[in-house]
């Protein structure tokens, strides 16, 4: 039994319940998902981890990992602050806001603040065009929409998870 | 409005299974199951003239007649990857109606014979998935899902399927390779997935909304649904309304509304005294038509919008002002199809990495006229030469753009053909 089966042995079996007993490879997407919770991010062991359950080789679960935008291959901020500038998004401001946000956060896209918190990135549509500017918070455990932002409430989350922090 | 899909617009907490169930739901499921064969449900979807709402609009009915009876066990997959530019309202018919959603699920599970149905939502939907599992734990225990149901032989299991994040899982076979746990790249076909789908089985892939509307079909017969809309596209439509336009949001109309009423009875119109310009019917995929009178008449359904020049695919209709240039407004959708092309066929592949190079150039002013033509000729070497339609979509907004809205590039590129040149040379739309 590897390290993943041991901490979340149940949830790894209910997820397999889902796909017949012949076809554990569908079950990589959920594993990996469980497998991000722990450091936000996919590590070279969890390859072979996650692979090990399925029967298939980490190089095969690496490219799934490099394949989805979901899954992360190296650290980030503890949360990823990803911004939809895609065009329905950004016809109503989405590209202005997330210039500013970078400006007020001192980060480049892409880039983590200096607290190493918060990652900020620009992302494809996330089916809210309708309630631009948005974004999408991914934690190690979830994914949160904020629709309908102005710069202010944006740096007043990061402020708030500064404080839950300490930083 | 609202009478089929936003129902839960009009009757307060839909949502809830003791509501829906006050409103007869899964009466229908529970009648079909008992009292009807598969062919006789099949049979009522194929005469209400249902078409698929993913983009495609066809027969939904005659998809599900398709399935090779000969091969078993039978798979429904439903696509909820919603990840369309301008695309928002699976997401709203699941949130907030998700009782109807799951009955049209299993009412084409019941038809098509599969006893296990997978719902393959974008890994954004996290939320939505949880929220979709715990109804369906639900349904287990109330007895309207699980083996042998109603005391009969028929039994069915409903899973929920997490994607992460890739636009092409939303490509019906990218989304049955993803599902077996692959790399989300589209498959060869024929063969089709009724005959060849998920696990080499046959199955049916829909779309949330389509099967959202089946439920009801099923409950008041196809002639009630076909007193919606129009012959060829009966029913109503959720037309997601965006980009300069007053109201953005969700609205459920009867397909053959005009663009005008959409945009300025119930979107109310363009903002900041703007003039409209342009319209996307569906999303980034789609072809800009130029908005004047003839292009606002026109009904959106199936066999109207293309006489402008365009599709209704899922009717993501993203409205353009005339503060837009087009050189931005394509700089735009190529990258995001090239961020989103899978990879797998090389026109594709390197024809969006090109036009990504030629587009920025020609947005920020460092191009030539020639490049303006080096595009259109990048665009015409991917079109019709890839497996799945992302690189013909990649092109579409890039090719009428440069046809319908010339002067937009002429004003960006060094030597571009004087005006005079211009208007006598101008292409109609195609």
């Amino acid at each position: 039994m590897n390290p993943l089966q041991e901490r979340y042995g149940q949830e790894i079996e209910a997820v397999l319940a889902k796909y017949p007993s012949d076809q554990k490879r569908s079950a990589v997407m959920p594993l990996l998902y469980i497998a991000q919770r722990e450091h936000g991010h996919i590590t070279r062991e969890q390859l072979g981890q996650v692979g090990d359950i399925l029967g298939i080789s980490s190089t095969d679960v690496a490219s799934i990992v490099g394949f989805y935008t979901l899954y992360h291959d190296a650290p980030g901020g503890k949360y990823r602050l990803q911004v939809c500038n895609d065009l329905p998004c950004a016809l109503r401001g989405a590209d202005k806001f997330f210039d500013d946000l970078c400006s007020r956060l001192d980060v480049q896209p892409g880039g983590t603040t200096a607290d190493g918190l918060v990652t900020v990135e620009g992302v494809m549509c996330l089916a809210a065009c309708h309630r631009a500017p948005m974004f999408q918070v991914q934690s190690h455990t979830e994914i949160t929409y904020y629709e309908d932002q102005t710069v202010d409430k944006a740096v007043q989350l990061v402020d708030s998870w500064r404080q839950v922090n300490g930083k | 409005m609202n009478e089929i899909l936003l129902r839960h617009r009009e009757i307060q907490n839909l949502d809830q299974f003791p509501i829906y169930r006050q409103n007869k739901g899964f009466e229908t499921f529970k009648h079909a199951v008992t009292a009807m064969n598969p062919a006789e449900v099949i049979d009522v979807v194929k005469a209400s003239g249902l078409r698929g709402r993913g983009g495609a609009g066809f027969s939904t009915g005659m998809k599900w007649s398709f399935i090779d009876n000969k091969n078993w066990p039978h798979y429904v997959v439903v696509n909820a990857d919603e990840s369309e530019p301008g695309t928002f309202k699976d997401r709203e018919i699941m949130e907030s109606n998700p009782f109807q959603f799951l009955e049209g699920v299993m009412l084409c599970a019941y038809a098509v014979g599969a006893n296990s149905a997978y719902i393959y939502l974008r890994g954004e939907f996290w939320q939505l998935a949880a929220e979709l599992d715990k109804h369906i734990e639900y349904l287990e225990r109330e007895g309207f899902l699980g083996d042998k149901l109603f005391g009969g032989e028929y039994g069915l299991r409903l899973y929920t399927h997490l994607g992460a994040g890739a636009y092409i899982c939303g490509e019906e076979t990218a989304m049955l390779e993803s599902l077996e746990g692959k790399l989300g790249q589209p498959r060869l076909r024929p063969p089709f997935p009724p005959t060849f789908g998920l696990y080499s089985k046959p199955t049916i892939v829909n779309n949330v909304e389509t099967l959202a509307n089946v439920p009801l079909i099923l409950e008041r017969g196809a002639d009630w649904f076909r007193s919606f809309g129009t012959e060829k596209s009966p029913g109503n439509k959720v037309f997601s309304l965006c980009g300069n336009v007053e109201k953005p949001g969700n609205y459920e109309l009867s397909l053959g509304t005009t663009f005008r009423e959409l945009i300025f009875t119930h979107g109310g119109g363009i903002p900041r005294r703007r003039k409209i310009k342009a319209i996307m019917p569906a999303g980034a995929s789609s072809s800009l038509i130029v908005a004047d009178d003839k292009a606002l008449d026109t009904p959106m359904d199936y066999e109207n919008v293309p006489s402008v020049g365009a599709q209704l695919g899922s009717a993501s209709i993203i409205v353009i002002d005339d503060s837009v240039s087009m050189d931005w407004l394509i700089n735009k959708t190529v990258h995001f199809f090239k961020h989103e092309s899978c990879g797998k066929c090389t026109p594709c592949r390197e024809g969006t990495y090109w036009m990504q190079h030629l587009t920025e150039r020609i947005h920020h002013g460092q191009a030539k006229w020639d490049d303006v033509i080096l595009l259109q000729d990048v665009a015409t070497g991917i079109k019709g030469k890839c497996l799945c339609a992302l690189g013909d979509f990649s092109t579409e907004a890039v090719v009428s753009s440069i046809q319908r809205f010339r002067s937009d590039f002429e004003a960006v590129a060094a030597g571009a053909p004087t005006p005079v040149a211009v208007r006598a040379e101008q292409v109609s739309p195609k």
